[in-house]
């Protein structure tokens, strides 16, 4: 099912959580919302969900307007963030609510709804746990019977709020792989939310990044980290570093010296670039400062550099070092960026 | 988690928990909480039923047969069974709104609804004297139209209905904020209608507070004396209610029926505390409430 939102704005009392947001979700794509708290991710799967209804805008699902059917005419997936298991109810009792509450014209017969649940138990590969209740659940246990119950009911849409977010690391990692599979073989067209951008890389199709209520930007996970639209994108994703420059005949200059980098653009703007695309440089025209910190990082070895700032604290940028030739603390280093892009003001 | 920390106690005495008292002040304790209880609960109970039983059963059982008695009895079924449904329905209504929903007024509501708690029942009964007595607006009115309201059964169910009606409301307001709305989401998301909802996922979370608010409600309806006594007007078999033929009796020297009559309701208070305690047993302390 193809998904189109169309300028949405939603307010809380005045107060704008979405502003004027547009998107496009292709059928059986899998979409991260990505953003931290308040970026207004959690409101837009709402929306789309129509547990929240906008204050203005459409949304499409497919080419009927679905913006004021109720949810449950809407027949979307919706996987909550702490799983909202009913605890009175077995896990079968879960799974086949959606089918119970049908009305009786549509309701599938007891023994075919106990055989379909049966079916995405095995799906979700929870074979045997018909009788459970959820209390006698792990965390990972209870994220997929979430899943198969919002999948019983066949929807058109899948949408999971922070799927992983309240399990431990281990079991985040073997679940984001299974869902990655599950997807696949399901086909459907799959949002989910979520503040970890791992997660949101290794996972999606495509990387929707959020930011105070707007989208920032929307790509496949090397657009979001390779060519990241905005110096919010830069700073969110991945490390970086940034400091004020001036661009004059496409000289970059910081503090007045060029740095032997260029840039198309003219005018006042801020560079940014990444720990590991940085090298080391003996050149005057280059970036230097001082040492105040070394550690290592997995396979590699991060200095932290503090750079004059006459007046001013100094800027503080972070950049990777070579293992084999660790820098010596206090001392000066001179450095030029590799890659970077400096994004002007206004 | 008590019974692991005492037997690690008797065995290692060197490893006592930091925040465990001593023996002799923990048997202390103990001693002198029975001891308050025994005095001030217990003996005042017993001796209702030892009061009761003076005579012997025959004597026990003529009290409570005496046919301005089964009236009093009666009439207390009767205004306990009008007034717990009513705030059942209203105190999961009131529930429901202030747990699920943000609205103008919600404060105020809920300050509303402890009101009762926090006047003294004479006071709700003379409210209703105001509303409906013979100098009021409406009182004349619906005498006109042949409706009684004060020194008659509608009066007492008032009164009852105003005295009884936070305690329904108050053990679910909390249990149902903390459960949030999100059941009711998913629910809903899966394609449940509004009553279906209701009735598959908020109720069953719900029922043994639920429960608990209706046997303390009923527990106060049958027992209550001050706002129904106000209201009453106290005829003989007509609108005497237990508490209030108990204190008639008890007013005519005829201790025998007094505590017989008085004995019923230390037997509804009982069945109530046991009942409570069962489920409290069965379903863990968190469900069946317990804040009062």
């Amino acid at each position: 099912m193809e998904v189109t939102i169309n300028n949405i704005r939603k307010e809380f009392e005045r107060f704008p959580a979405l502003n004027d947001v547009s998107l496009k979700i292709a059928s059986g794509e899998l979409i991260a919302l990505l953003g931290p708290s308040g970026s207004g991710k959690t409101t837009l799967l709402r929306l789309i969900a129509g547990l929240d209804f906008p204050t203005a805008g459409k949304i499409f699902f497919g080419d009927e307007d679905a913006s004021h059917h109720s949810v449950q005419e809407r027949n979307v997936g919706f996987v909550f963030q702490h799983y909202a298991l009913f605890r009175h109810m077995t896990v079968a009792e879960n799974i086949g609510f959606g089918l119970k509450v049908r009305p009786s014209s549509s309701r599938p017969p007891k023994s075919e709804i106990r055989r379909r649940v049966s079916d995405l138990l095995d799906m979700v590969q929870l074979g045997g746990l018909e009788k459970r209740y959820p209390n006698q659940l792990s965390g990972g246990q209870r994220q997929r019977v979430a899943l198969a119950r919002a999948m019983a009911i066949e929807p058109r849409i899948l949408l999971l709020d922070e799927p992983f977010g309240a399990l431990d690391a281990k079991v985040r990692k073997e679940l984001r792989r299974w869902l990655r599979e599950f997807h696949d073989r399901t086909g459907h067209t799959t949002v989910f939310v979520t503040h970890d951008q791992e997660e949101a890389l290794e996972l999606a199709d495509r990387v929707v990044v959020m930011s105070q209520g707007k989208i920032e930007q929307v790509g496949s996970a090397d657009d979001v980290y390779d060519r990241p639209g905005s110096p919010f994108v830069f700073s969110f994703i991945g490390e970086s570093s940034h400091l004020p420059v001036e661009v004059k005949e496409k000289t970059v200059l910081f503090q007045g010296q060029p740095i032997g980098i260029s840039e198309p653009v003219e005018g006042g703007g801020e560079l940014f670039f990444r720990p590991e695309d940085v090298s080391l440089v003996d050149a005057q025209d280059a970036l230097f400062g001082k040492v105040t910190a070394c550690r290592r990082l997995a396979g590699t070895r991060i200095a932290e550099i503090d750079i004059a700032n006459e007046g001013h604290a100094p800027y503080h940028v972070e950049v990777e070092v070579p293992l084999h030739a660790p820098v010596a603390l206090g001392s000066e280093v001179r450095f030029r960026p590799t890659r970077w892009k400096v994004f002007t003001n206004g | 988690m008590s019974e692991n920390a005492s037997s690690t106690i008797s065995k290692q005495p060197f490893f006592r928990d930091p925040a465990d008292e001593r023996p002799l002040a923990k048997t202390l304790l103990i001693l002198v909480a029975l001891a308050f209880l025994a005095f001030f609960l217990l003996l005042p109970l017993i001796s209702v039923f030892v009061e009761a039983f003076r005579e012997g059963w025959g004597a026990y059982y003529e009290a409570l047969v005496e046919p301005d008695a089964a009236a009093a009895i009666r009439l207390t079924l009767l205004v306990a069974a009008i007034a717990v449904p009513l705030n059942l329905v209203f105190g999961l209504c009131a529930s429901w709104a202030i747990a699920k929903f943000e609205f103008k007024g919600k404060a105020f509501l809920i300050t509303l609804i402890d009101l009762p708690f926090s006047i003294s029942p004479v006071i709700s009964g003379l409210v209703y004297v105001l509303l409906f007595g013979s100098g009021s607006l409406l009182g004349p009115l619906l005498k006109s139209w042949g409706i009684e309201i004060l020194f008659a059964v509608p009066g007492i169910v008032l009164a009852t209905v105003f005295v009884t009606f936070p305690f329904v409301a108050r053990e679910l307001i909390p249990l149902m904020q903390d459960q949030g709305s999100g059941d009711e989401e998913a629910a809903l998301s899966l394609g449940a209608s509004g009553w279906q909802t209701f009735r598959y996922v908020t109720l069953p979370n719900i029922k043994w507070g639920l429960l608990y608010g209706v046997l303390l409600c009923n527990a106060r309806a049958m027992g209550e004396f001050g706002a129904v006594s106000v209201v009453s007007g106290r005829i003989r078999g007509l609108t005497n209610t237990m508490p209030l033929h108990v204190e008639i009796l008890y007013n005519e020297y005829n201790m025998v029926a007094a505590f017989a009559v008085a004995s019923l309701l230390a037997l509804l208070a009982l069945v109530t505390l046991a009942l409570k305690t069962l489920l409290e047993l069965r379903f863990g302390a968190g469900n069946a409430g317990g804040r009062h």
